[in-house]
């Protein structure tokens, strides 16, 4: 594999990485039919990112000649290389990735002014490909606003708000930080933003919903998007469905993908008279609830197509749980032990497939087609499967 | 109970965020009196605080637009709420731009503070963010631990050096000593001083100038015939005196502090509508 950036591009190409280290450790790196694939993906599964750079984004786009090739690494590493984004622009020339599969090593080079060659040399693992099933086409809601309008309504938001709410209406969005039930939920400062849909580039509301999702996972892509300048479209259904935030120019598309929490009534927030929020209740959908004892249990026992490593050791039934505990409600932890009724609100995982099959088939599968769960391998301890 | 204001003049809403973010670093929880005319933010000297207490008095009319109380009875018209001033820190900050801010006592999932800000917006239609503070409404019977406090019959009244330079001999006293002395005569002659086993310091102030109390204070018109040159000191808590320094977004038009012989330290700043006291008890 051979890829050369130039000019500006390096610097879109570092701001990509940056944004995609605001959600897992790893990078994924795959080069696919449509250019090279980069992808991250947080512990608990519950928000994943991916950056296509098609082939018109590089001076040079070479795919590597084993056709399955594709790696992950750590990010920070990847991070090291294009550190100080304020300078790259001015210093860096062009940037080369390249596949090196004698050593195992993918390396970049870095052409910078006055002949200089800085050239780091990463070493990866192999991996799963990592591909989280969403359809944009199938929301019933999406929403396009200019990047500007986003980060203002962001800074509304303490930095360490975790879990923002979402609602829509024919002709309005309301914005909530979403407070857990507890105890010191009626003690919690609420915020709430109000926008009209005027603010709004694409404005298409079909459904009344209301959303809950994690912010701090987006804050990486608004970062990016402000900088490339490019409006941000959202796309989501109802509670439980994933959120999709995605950027797209001519030659790269970023999708950021958020599980939302699934709820059977309507989040408890404060009711301001002056909003018409709707009241969406959702049925419980099996599948999406997130008892992972049940879930684990179906995907064995039924005729889903295993995935190439089955996941079913205790230990990491339980590091998965600790992985999510602190995206989720302190009830969890109590409920894990209940036998009967599912859980009040969880975030949903979001469904992996486990081989990638052509891309081409990818925008057709739903939620609801696609049932496998892809492996963790990044998990050392787990048994694996040959 | 009932209570409505509303800003619309960017200028006032700034200086009363200046206001509530000073107040918001010197303390996390405090009591927001209301009433007709005034805004008052009182601490109240506990063991919990160290025994430092504060007071602030905002007039209403320099801030804010409309104003409408209706409190607690007829003849108690006031309002007493506890209230988190980070919270109402964190609300004023995101509407510094914004074309009105109403502020409104509601009862939410409990007593609030609901302050709305009307912010320009790219369409025809106002952004519109809420927040709702969380507040404890306090009952009457209470209403006697936040009075104001007494001006303490002080042995030396002297004005402050320039804030810039005191907090800067103060915060580098501090990696020093957990204690420093302050001591001033009636000569406008002022020491800042740290003793510790090692090393001792002291910083000397001259010509700062004694307010001349008399109308107002409680000391007495008749001179007290102490000596000038008699200094009366103040050993206190160095982190209190410069928590209370670091706080100040304004430079007050006037800066003082009485001293309470080894008893009371009472600073005393003066803005044109907002004034604030802060009390930090000597220690042994």
């Amino acid at each position: 594999m051979d890829c050369v950036a130039t000019g500006g591009n390096v610097k879109v190409l570092a701001k990509a990485i940056h944004s995609l280290s605001r959600i897992g450790e790893e990078l994924y790196l795959e080069p696919v039919e449509d250019g090279l694939a980069l992808r991250s993906v947080n512990s608990s599964r519950s928000a994943f990112a991916c950056f296509l750079l098609s082939p018109l984004f590089f001076q040079r786009f070479q795919a590597p000649s084993d056709q399955s090739f594709r790696c992950k690494m750590p990010i920070k590493s990847v991070q090291a290389v294009f550190k100080s984004l304020a300078s790259l622009d001015r210093s860096v020339e062009k940037c080369r990735i390249q596949l090196n599969s004698e050593k195992s090593r993918l390396t970049i080079t870095l052409h910078c002014k006055h002949g200089l060659l800085k050239t780091h040399n990463l070493s990866f693992q192999d991996c799963e490909s990592l591909q989280a099933v969403f359809d944009k086409d199938s929301c019933a809601n999406v929403l396009q606003a200019q990047p500007r309008l986003m980060v203002d309504t962001v800074l509304h938001f303490p930095p360490s708000l975790e879990e923002v709410n979402l609602s829509v209406s024919s002709d309005r969005v309301w914005l909530r930080n979403h407070v857990e039930d507890d105890a010191d939920s009626s003690r919690a400062m609420m915020t709430e933003l109000c926008l009209s849909a005027e603010e709004f580039d694409h404005f298409a509301v079909s459904t009344q919903t209301s959303i809950t999702f994690c912010l701090k996972e987006l804050r990486g892509l608004l970062v990016f998007a402000e900088s490339s300048g490019l409006p941000i479209s959202m796309y989501f259904d109802e509670p439980g469905s994933p959120v999709i935030l995605s950027v797209t120019d001519s030659v790269l598309e970023g999708n950021f993908v958020l599980a939302t929490l699934s709820e059977e009534s309507h989040p408890k927030n404060h009711v301001n008279s002056n909003t018409k929020c709707p009241d969406t209740e959702q049925p419980p959908d099996d599948f999406m609830s997130d008892d992972m004892d049940s879930f684990l249990i179906a995907m064995e026992t039924s005729e889903l197509p295993g995935p190439s490593h089955v996941p079913t050791s205790p230990p990491r039934l339980s590091n998965r749980k600790d992985n999510r505990k602190h995206s989720f409600s302190e009830e969890e932890q109590e409920e894990e032990a209940l036998t009967e009724g599912p859980p009040n609100k969880k975030f949903c995982s979001l469904f992996f497939g486990s081989v990638l099959p052509t891309p081409s088939h990818m925008p057709n599968q739903t939620m609801q087609s696609q049932e496998v769960l892809a492996s963790d391998s990044e998990d050392e301890n787990e048994p694996q499967t040959s | 109970m009932k209570f409505r204001a509303k800003i619309i003049d960017v200028g006032c809403l700034n200086h009363f965020t200046r206001v509530v973010n000073t107040v918001s670093r010197l303390t996390k929880a405090c009591v927001l009196r209301l009433t007709c005319d005034h805004l008052y933010f009182v601490l109240s000297g506990r063991v919990a605080t160290g025994g430092v207490s504060m007071w602030c008095e905002l007039s209403q009319v320099n801030f804010f637009d409309e104003f409408q109380l209706e409190g607690v009875s007829a003849d108690a018209n006031e309002i007493f709420l506890e209230v988190a001033p980070e919270n109402f820190s964190r609300a004023l900050k995101t509407a510094q731009n914004a074309k009105s801010v109403k502020i409104k006592l509601t009862k939410k999932t409990c007593p609030c503070l609901t302050l709305a800000a009307e912010l320009p917006s790219l369409s025809s239609v106002s952004r519109v963010v809420t927040h709702d503070i969380p507040v404890d409404v306090i009952p009457r019977r209470l209403w006697h631990d936040f009075r104001e406090p007494q001006m303490p019959d002080f042995d030396v009244s002297i004005y402050l050096p320039p804030l810039k330079t005191m907090k800067s001999v103060v915060d580098r006293m501090k990696n020093l000593s957990n204690y420093l002395v302050l001591e001033a005569n009636l000569n406008g002659e002022m020491n800042l001083k740290i003793e510790t086993d090692l090393v001792s310091v002291t910083t000397h102030f001259k010509e700062l100038g004694n307010p001349p109390w008399g109308d107002d204070g409680s000391q007495s018109s008749s001179p007290t015939h102490r000596d000038p040159d008699l200094m009366a000191e103040a050993r206190v808590d160095i982190k209190k005196l410069q928590q209370f320094l670091m706080g100040q977004q304004v430079n007050p038009s006037k800066a003082m502090c009485n001293i309470v012989h080894r008893r009371i330290l009472h600073l005393i700043f003066l803005h044109e509508d907002v004034s604030l006291q802060y009390f930090i008890p000597a220690v042994v």
